[in-house]
């Protein structure tokens, strides 16, 4: 399963959320579908995309939000799991893509890749619904099934190491932050 | 406990005052009271952090939200931030407010704590965060409310270093 495929797939379902990704591939493989004005890209500070998706959770309760994570990322911040599980808003889905590489400096395998279960980690922490999937119609029916419920969210998707060959896009951090929040402010003048 | 009780809800009546509805927190003995009180209080969003360092990500999301918050931590929880504040909250012009209790520095009885005391202003002028004291309970109010101001307007992490003549009744 591709990362992009999957990507793909839920592009649609996106729409109406408030997207946080992780650096890397991630964030250069979802702009290539077309940034919209509702997605962040933490291109940096790996770990802290899950936590930023509780921050925005808990201030607007009434939004949904989605954190597109990375095995890499949430290694490095297991305690968010912990964290989110406390508080467990149910307008927050975590995806975390486990390609058990650390893709973008240079595909060094992560801890998931000598069997330290991300789905076990966050059910055990907690979270209320963990699923592992392996095909993008699974992806595609978990992503949908848990923006239609009314649960905190782990879906890990086993997906290949592979990405784009670079990761810079012409969309600046700063532009991007600053428009992501307007974007906000503007849904709640509505 | 010798924590101040009066001090603290100096401290969590200023916050409240100039809108934060957001804390993150993580225990540290001179904090006890202010996250009681910020977990007493319906208007106030209590997030109980496993490392200080999620907070940065937590007050960012707030801040995106429109949503004011503050960061409770010791200077420990400090330096365990740092990368996040850094690659973070300075990549992207993110307002933090930070309220850091200063361990380790004259008076200090637990050893632990004060290699942390040693390190901790230097850092945050080497990462050229605005800091300020707050030691007496009458300018408390005055202090958080200048010290939000200017990181909304810098929108820039600001820190502000609570001591142990305000917190602690020896």
């Amino acid at each position: 399963m591709l990362r992009l495929d999957c990507l793909r797939a839920i592009y649609p379902e996106l729409e109406n959320c408030l997207v946080v990704t992780i650096m890397g591939a991630t964030a250069a493989e979802l702009q290539s579908l077309g940034h919209r004005p509702n997605f962040f890209y933490l291109q940096h500070a790996m770990g802290l995309a899950s936590s930023t998706g509780l921050g925005l959770a808990l201030s607007l309760p009434e939004q949904k939000i989605v954190v597109l994570d990375g095995d890499g990322s949430i290694l490095m911040n297991l305690g968010s799991l912990s964290t989110m599980a406390r508080y467990r808003p149910a307008n927050l889905v975590q995806v975390v893509f486990d390609n058990e590489s650390l893709l973008s400096v240079g595909g060094f395998p992560t801890a998931t890749g000598t069997g330290a279960d991300l789905e076990g980690i966050a059910r055990a922490s907690g979270i209320p619904k963990a699923l592992t999937v392996r095909t993008v119609e699974d992806f595609k029916a978990a992503l949908r099934d848990a923006l239609a419920g009314n649960q905190l969210t782990t879906i890990v998707a086993k997906v290949e190491a592979t990405g784009p060959s670079g990761y810079v896009t012409e969309l600046s951090l700063l532009e991007n932050r600053f428009q992501f929040r307007r974007h906000i402010q503007s849904l709640k003048r509505r | 406990m010798p924590v101040s009780s009066a001090s603290s809800k100096a401290i969590f009546d200023a916050l409240k005052k100039c809108d934060v509805r957001l804390m993150s927190a993580l225990p540290e003995t001179w904090l006890v009271h202010l996250i009681r009180m910020a977990d007493d209080d319906p208007e106030m969003i209590l997030v109980r952090l496993a490392k200080e360092e999620e907070g940065v990500g937590i007050s960012a999301g707030a801040h995106f939200a429109g949503v004011k918050s503050a960061m409770l931590m010791q200077n420990h929880g400090f330096l365990a931030s740092i990368n996040g504040i850094v690659s973070f909250a300075h990549l992207y012009k993110i307002p933090l407010l930070m309220l850091i209790s200063y361990r380790g520095t004259f008076g200090e009885r637990d050893p632990w704590q004060t290699q942390g005391g040693n390190v901790t202003e230097s850092l945050l002028r080497t990462m050229g965060i605005p800091y300020s004291f707050l030691d007496r309970v009458d300018t408390v109010e005055k202090r958080i409310r200048q010290a939000q101001t200017l990181a909304e307007s810098s929108l820039q992490p600001v820190a502000l270093l609570l001591m142990r003549d305000l917190m602690w009744e020896e």
